[in-house]
């Protein structure tokens, strides 16, 4: 039992440092940006007697909300991702790369676009951020997305082929879109177009009421998958042998992926690479595929590399902020290329 | 030995298919792979199914497991149908070691074996001391006692195959199907494995079902043998007598081979050269005769042929024509046959 026991440590130990990071982090956030708030500032403002009327302002409205997101947002997309990688058992599986992310763009798309298209409404972008109906519809469109790739892979058990299969996906999507804009209101196209660079900026606190309730709750949901996961890794068969009912385990995957991946999406836009480099990282740090172990310690990583990136994001000391989804493709796409250089058959890579 | 442990073997029925028939159904076709099958399998027994290659030993494997629908008929286990129950009760009855590739990255050894008590554990799998101890007996029992923190990648072939043995002994089921457990294996891991399964069946009374090419290995442990013919009819029997009904011969009968009955094993057939006396005996003439007839020569025991080996004093004799030749091994007799010939 002693070599158990040392087997549990480490993991603690990590999770102990990743949690005072994250920590950390979440301050580091809340103080960068076009303004400066020391930590100090931060605690008065919390406190409630803020050195400046305008920054508390910036921190309820904008900072708070913001780095609330980031840990949503990276945690939610990166469990997405490992979900998507045990039930397609492909490494390189991911909201973005397998173009359930565009699934969802899609839908916010239709559900923005063609009302000035049918109609000839004119919607107002940021009003319809945030509403009910598109976070449904961005969920249906990832939906509709992880399904015809899931059918696709049914046939094709080629890991890299359905990479490709996704991007295809991606393209007619995205070809949707392009059509919907061209009888769209110049103006919608202008803000659905900075929508598509992915910030969590835009997340105010009433759309926070509805993102987060809904996050949180398909978080702690994954962590109930766990047992059904680890037995998914051995494949469709064994995975009946051990009891495991695997078409109903899908469905359950299918849905908490798609909710996370379009209810994420519709806020903050496409977030690329993270779902798929998360997962990875975990695995690393953690040294195990146990989805027991994996699924938190993968939630743990997505809300640390989302608070990172969005910091580098600021670009420290100047007043303009990078689209966030170049600074998450510096940091994922590297970590795609190491995986299909390291694993030429693809094999064995979780 | 103890007699009352053997007497309790084979005294009640684990699995029993009743009218099974087996294969495949396409819009405008039924093909049939086996009919009609009405077969058991004891507690305490270990049966090895063997038949040629594409005879549908696979498919027979996955009906009777219920991976894939039978065309009619139906398997118990227990007598309980395995077709009408609920996921977790069927992993009860029946655990399996398949031939699918399992690629799980980072898995411990007791991770794996840890995925076997899963039909016994709550929605979190947390496992209690029982399990622990089911875990780690099951461990022991394939070998694997110190491997419990090795990553499951990083073990051998045969080991992986040894850690989803323990996975399925930590199953607990009165049954145990394995599909070409000693396929890819090296011959020591392969005799290995089925050591291990012959003790498995005895120590634990449990029954385990299965499939193989190795003809050799299956014949020197199965207490029973289900043979697959081409022609749809599975025999079933204890090994030597289906050797002796000639069955083997029957159903493996090839122009390459032949199914030698007094060594239960299979001969490679060489075009002929000529036949050879041979005289001799012991461990020597023995291997004599099979370097001889590896080289193409019938070998008879009278001495009327015109070229004549003889085994004495640790020495080769070779006469051919009335000229004699000495030689001190195998291969200077074979050389020298090869000259004679080839002039």
């Amino acid at each position: 039992m002693a070599a158990i026991n040392t087997h549990i440590l480490k993991p603690r130990l990590i999770v102990a440092i990743g949690t005072l990071l994250i920590i950390c982090l979440f301050l580091l956030d809340l103080s960068l940006g076009s303004v400066k708030i020391s930590i100090n500032d931060l605690l008065n403002i919390v406190l409630g007697n803020p050195p400046k009327k305008s920054w508390e302002y910036i921190f309820f409205n904008f900072r708070l909300p913001k780095a609330i997101t980031a840990i949503l947002t990276g945690a939610g997309i990166s469990v997405a991702g490992l979900q998507m990688q045990t039930l397609f058992k492909n490494p390189l599986a991911g909201p973005s790369v397998l173009g359930i992310s565009h699934g969802a763009s899609l839908g916010v798309a239709v559900f923005v676009l063609s009302s000035t298209a049918l109609f000839g409404v004119t919607t107002n972008f940021q009003e319809a951020l945030g509403s009910w109906g598109l976070v449904l519809f961005a969920v249906a469109g990832s939906f509709l997305v992880l399904l015809s790739v899931l059918f696709a892979s049914s046939r094709i058990s080629d890991s890299v082929t359905i990479l490709i299969i996704g991007l295809m996906f991606g393209f007619i999507t995205g070809a949707v879109v392009s059509i919907l804009q061209y009888f769209s209101d110049p103006e919608l196209i202008q803000n659905f177009l900075v929508w598509t660079f992915g910030s969590l900026s835009g997340v105010a606190w009433s759309q926070l009421q509805v993102m987060g309730p809904i996050i949180v709750l398909a978080l702690l949901l994954s962590l109930l998958y766990s047992k059904q996961m680890n037995a998914l890794l051995l494949g469709e068969n064994y995975a009946t042998g051990v009891g495991v009912d695997v078409s109903q385990t899908r469905i359950k995957l299918i849905l908490t992926t798609s909710v996370m991946a379009g209810t994420i999406t519709a806020f903050t836009g496409p977030i690329a690479f993270i779902g798929v480099a998360v997962p990875h990282l975990a695995r690393l740090l953690f040294r195990t595929s146990n989805h027991k172990v994996l699924i938190p310690a993968t939630m743990m990583c997505g809300a640390l590399i989302m608070l990172i990136c969005d910091i580098l994001s600021q670009v420290p000391g100047a007043q303009t902020t990078l689209p966030l989804n170049s600074v998450t493709a510096l940091f994922g796409a590297p970590v795609i290329l190491a995986i299909i250089i390291k694993n030429k058959k693809m094999r064995g890579a979780f | 030995m103890n007699i009352k442990l053997e007497d309790a073997h084979f005294t009640k029925p684990i699995l029993h298919t009743r009218g099974l028939t087996v294969g495949y159904q396409t819009r405008n076709k039924v093909l049939e792979l086996e009919k009609d099958l009405d077969v058991k399998i004891h507690n305490g027994e270990l049966v090895c199914l063997i038949g040629p290659n594409g005879c549908g030993k696979s498919t027979l494997m996955r009906s009777i497991a219920g991976l894939q629908k039978p065309l009619s008929g139906g398997t118990f286990i227990t007598d309980v149908d395995v077709k009408n129950i609920k996921p977790h009760q069927y992993a009860k009855l029946l655990s399996l070691v398949l031939t699918d590739k399992v690629n799980v990255g980072a898995m411990t050894v007791m991770d794996m074996v840890s995925i076997g008590r899963y039909p016994y554990t709550n929605y979190f799998a947390k496992l209690g001391s029982d399990d622990y101890e089911v875990i780690e007996r099951s461990l022991d029992s394939v070998h694997l006692g110190e491997y419990r923190e090795r990553f499951f990648s990083e073990l051998s072939d045969g080991e992986k195959q040894r850690v989803l043995i323990a996975k399925a002994l930590a199953q607990d089921t009165p049954l145990i199907m394995l599909d070409e457990p000693t396929a890819h294996l090296d011959l020591p891991s392969r005799v290995e494995i089925m050591n291990i399964l012959k003790r498995l069946a005895k120590e634990t009374n449990k029954a385990i079902f299965l499939s193989t090419h190795e003809l050799d290995l299956a014949l020197q442990t199965a207490d029973t043998i289900w043979l697959m013919k081409r022609d749809k009819k599975l025999v079933s029997g204890t090994p030597e007598d289906l050797v002796l009904s000639g069955m083997f011969e029957q159903v493996f009968h090839s122009n390459a081979f032949t199914f030698d009955k007094r060594s239960g094993s299979f001969k490679v057939v060489h075009p002929t050269k000529g036949k050879v006396s041979l005289t001799g005996d012991g461990i020597q003439s023995n291997w004599t005769r099979r370097a001889l007839e590896r080289e193409g020569f019938e070998v008879v025991e009278d001495s009327d042929y015109t070229i004549h080996v003889l085994f004495e004093k640790n020495q080769w004799k070779l006469e051919r024509n009335g000229e004699v030749y000495q030689c001190d091994t195998i291969g200077e007799v074979l050389g020298k046959l090869r000259k004679s010939f080839s002039t």
